[in-house]
């Protein structure tokens, strides 16, 4: 006789019962890596392992280049309208409240000023996780606005690119705001107040034919898709296999559209010294 | 003369009236009558067909093979005084995107526009009106070249989009057609753009950015073309009726939408069935929307531009 027995035959445990690991606790990098979730934020959401770069949104990314994680967000109430009443398989304000829902933003952009290594600085971060972090008239809006504020203060201006493009539900409204943040930018320019951009993975469409390209420095983290038009599209079109690592950052850096790539740990260094470089003012430590 | 499927009342039209006449002089008939109320029914026909067309069909006619392209326009405007300019300085001669100099009356303008082909083998030549980006790096180069001589400059869209292909990635699409528009916004010329054909996203808008913006009557303006934003949104290319609906992308539309700000009327049945009324309707809207721009100082014009695409976008809050 076995010296253990089941005293009563099959699992009983209720699903409810069950200990689970939680959500969250554990990231899996895509080369298959396992990262401790704390150990993750501690190492700026970067897989310590292998250097894979994970997808992060505007909380993040403050929480990186903002002293203290103090800042003042600017026009943070501004929302979408649906100016064409547009219908595909659902409609627009329909997707618009889902994405509210989920991801507790606004729209796919959110901007702020706050101190960077003691000095102000204004960000506009896109989020990736509000519909595709597409471009409509919010986001055309709101990096107008922040690039006004920029103008006003003489403040540096950075904006972080993560989007898959213009927003196809507001068509040719979006189109057109990559006119309107490109005259922001050209005002900055004119009035000699840097303009950092930052392309994350992925910078694709119109985002990159307008303000991701348009910095006074082009900059990325390892391993990001940078282009215009989609892989997938470029396949399609062209009927040719894609070289390996085809629009990642390093081939952009390679073509000449980039101006360095930083690991996320030293991205608030890098970035504030380019500006203390270029307004030939004392490097800060 | 080629038809599209919705035309084809017309044409079974058309092909009676020319049996009826020549039933008429080749025999001793009496058709005048008949003759005559075939004609009547044929423009009662055409009448009915194109002032009820849907924005897909409106994209049809846009891309009428034998609709007049962007050199067509250039050649009838400025005649003999059109000198084409070649070259971004930097690559190559892009042919999907033409160039130069030359007078209507005693004006010269800068005419830069995207170049579609008229049959198989120009099409390739032309790679289908998509420009690579040394396309867009020469249509910069001259507009800048305008801006120091103080030339007006006229842009005319027909693209089905800018170059989806490796080595245009490789070169900086994106980079290229990004400095067209911010370029465009701050330039010290007057730029008048003129929808002719396909105003497909950033591939258009990359020498599409002007003061005062046009549209011919049987064109399309927006972000994506109806056939790529079914695929995406409905996941399939069935939908490009719906989609050309959504996109709200007619002249008429782009109007109310204040993202133009004129539509140029075409002759019945479209651009392509009397060349020589476009074209001069063309000009005339050139020359007037000149005459509006000419007296402005260049900071007055760059001020306007600015002020013009900076409030445009609908939001809340």
């Amino acid at each position: 006789m076995a010296w253990f027995k089941r005293k009563e035959k099959g699992i009983t445990t209720s699903t409810q019962e069950k200990k689970d690991t939680p959500k969250g606790l554990w990231y899996k990098s895509p080369t298959g890596k396992i990262v401790d979730a704390k150990e993750l934020e501690k190492n700026f959401y970067v897989s310590p392992e292998d250097g894979y770069h994970v997808r992060i949104g505007s909380n993040e990314y403050f929480e990186i280049l903002f002293d203290d994680n103090k800042y003042k967000e600017l026009d943070a109430k501004l929302e979408s309208k649906d100016p064409l009443k547009f219908e595909d398989t659902k409609k627009y304000p329909e997707r618009l409240k889902a994405a509210q829902e989920k991801t507790k933003l606004k729209d796919a952009v959110r901007t702020a000023v706050g101190k960077s290594k003691g000095n102000d600085l204004v960000i506009a971060c896109m989020d990736f996780s509000f519909i595709g972090g597409s471009m409509g008239s919010v986001v055309g809006e709101k990096i107008a606005r922040a690039a006004d504020y920029s103008l006003k203060k003489k403040i540096p201006f950075m904006i972080i690119s993560k989007s898959g493009g213009a927003r196809m539900m507001e068509a040719a409204l979006s189109l057109m705001q990559l006119a309107k943040t490109s005259v922001k930018l050209a005002q900055l320019a004119d009035a000699g107040i840097p303009y950092i951009s930052l392309c994350t993975d992925p910078t694709t469409g119109g985002t990159t034919a307008s303000f991701a390209m348009l910095g006074d420095i082009n900059i990325s983290e390892p391993g990001a898709l940078i282009g215009f038009a989609g892989p997938r599209i470029v396949r399609d079109t062209t009927g040719k296999e894609l070289p390996e690592g085809f629009q990642t950052s390093e081939f952009l850096l390679e073509h000449g559209f980039l101006d360095f790539i930083t690991h996320r740990n030293e991205l608030k260094n890098r970035v504030n010294q380019y500006i203390d470089l270029v307004l030939n003012q004392p490097l800060r430590a | 003369m080629e038809y599209l499927e919705f035309e084809l009342p017309i044409k079974e039209l058309e092909d009676q009236l020319q049996k009826c006449q020549i039933i008429g002089t080749e025999s001793e008939v009496d058709v005048t009558e008949t003759c005559k109320q075939i004609e009547k029914k044929l423009l009662a026909t055409k009448k009915d067909i194109y002032k009820n067309l849907t924005p897909w069909q409106r994209v049809q006619m846009s891309r009428h093979p034998n609709r007049p392209y962007t050199l067509d326009y250039i050649k009838a405007l400025c005649g003999e005084s059109f000198l084409e300019l070649h070259g971004d300085r930097t690559f190559k001669d892009d042919k999907a995107m033409i160039g130069g100099l030359g007078k209507i009356g005693d004006q010269s303008f800068m005419f830069i526009g995207q170049q579609k082909g008229y049959n198989t083998k120009t099409r390739q030549y032309r790679n289908f009106g998509m420009a690579n980006p040394e396309g867009y790096r020469k249509a910069l180069r001259l507009m800048k070249s305008a801006e120091k001589f103080g030339i007006p400059v006229v842009t005319l869209l027909d693209t089905p989009g800018a170059y989806p292909g490796l080595e245009a990635e490789e070169r900086g699409q994106g980079e290229a057609i990004a400095r067209n528009i911010l370029e465009m916004t701050r330039l010290k010329v007057p730029i008048i753009t003129i929808v002719i054909g396909e105003g497909a996203s950033g591939g258009a808008l990359g020498i599409g950015v002007g003061d005062k913006v046009l549209m011919l009557e049987n064109t399309w303006y927006s972000v994506i073309s109806p056939e790529s934003c079914s695929s995406i949104l409905w996941r399939s290319w069935e939908y490009k009726e719906q989609a050309a609906d959504a996109l709200k992308l007619t002249a008429t539309d782009m109007k109310k939408l204040k993202i133009v700000d004129e539509i140029i009327k075409e002759p019945l049945g479209g651009a392509h069935q009397d060349r020589e009324k476009t074209f001069a309707t063309v000009s005339a809207a050139i020359l007037k929307t000149f005459e509006e721009l000419k007296n402005l100082s260049p900071k007055d014009l760059v001020d306007q531009r600015m002020g013009k695409y900076a409030n445009m976008g609908v939001y809340k809050g």
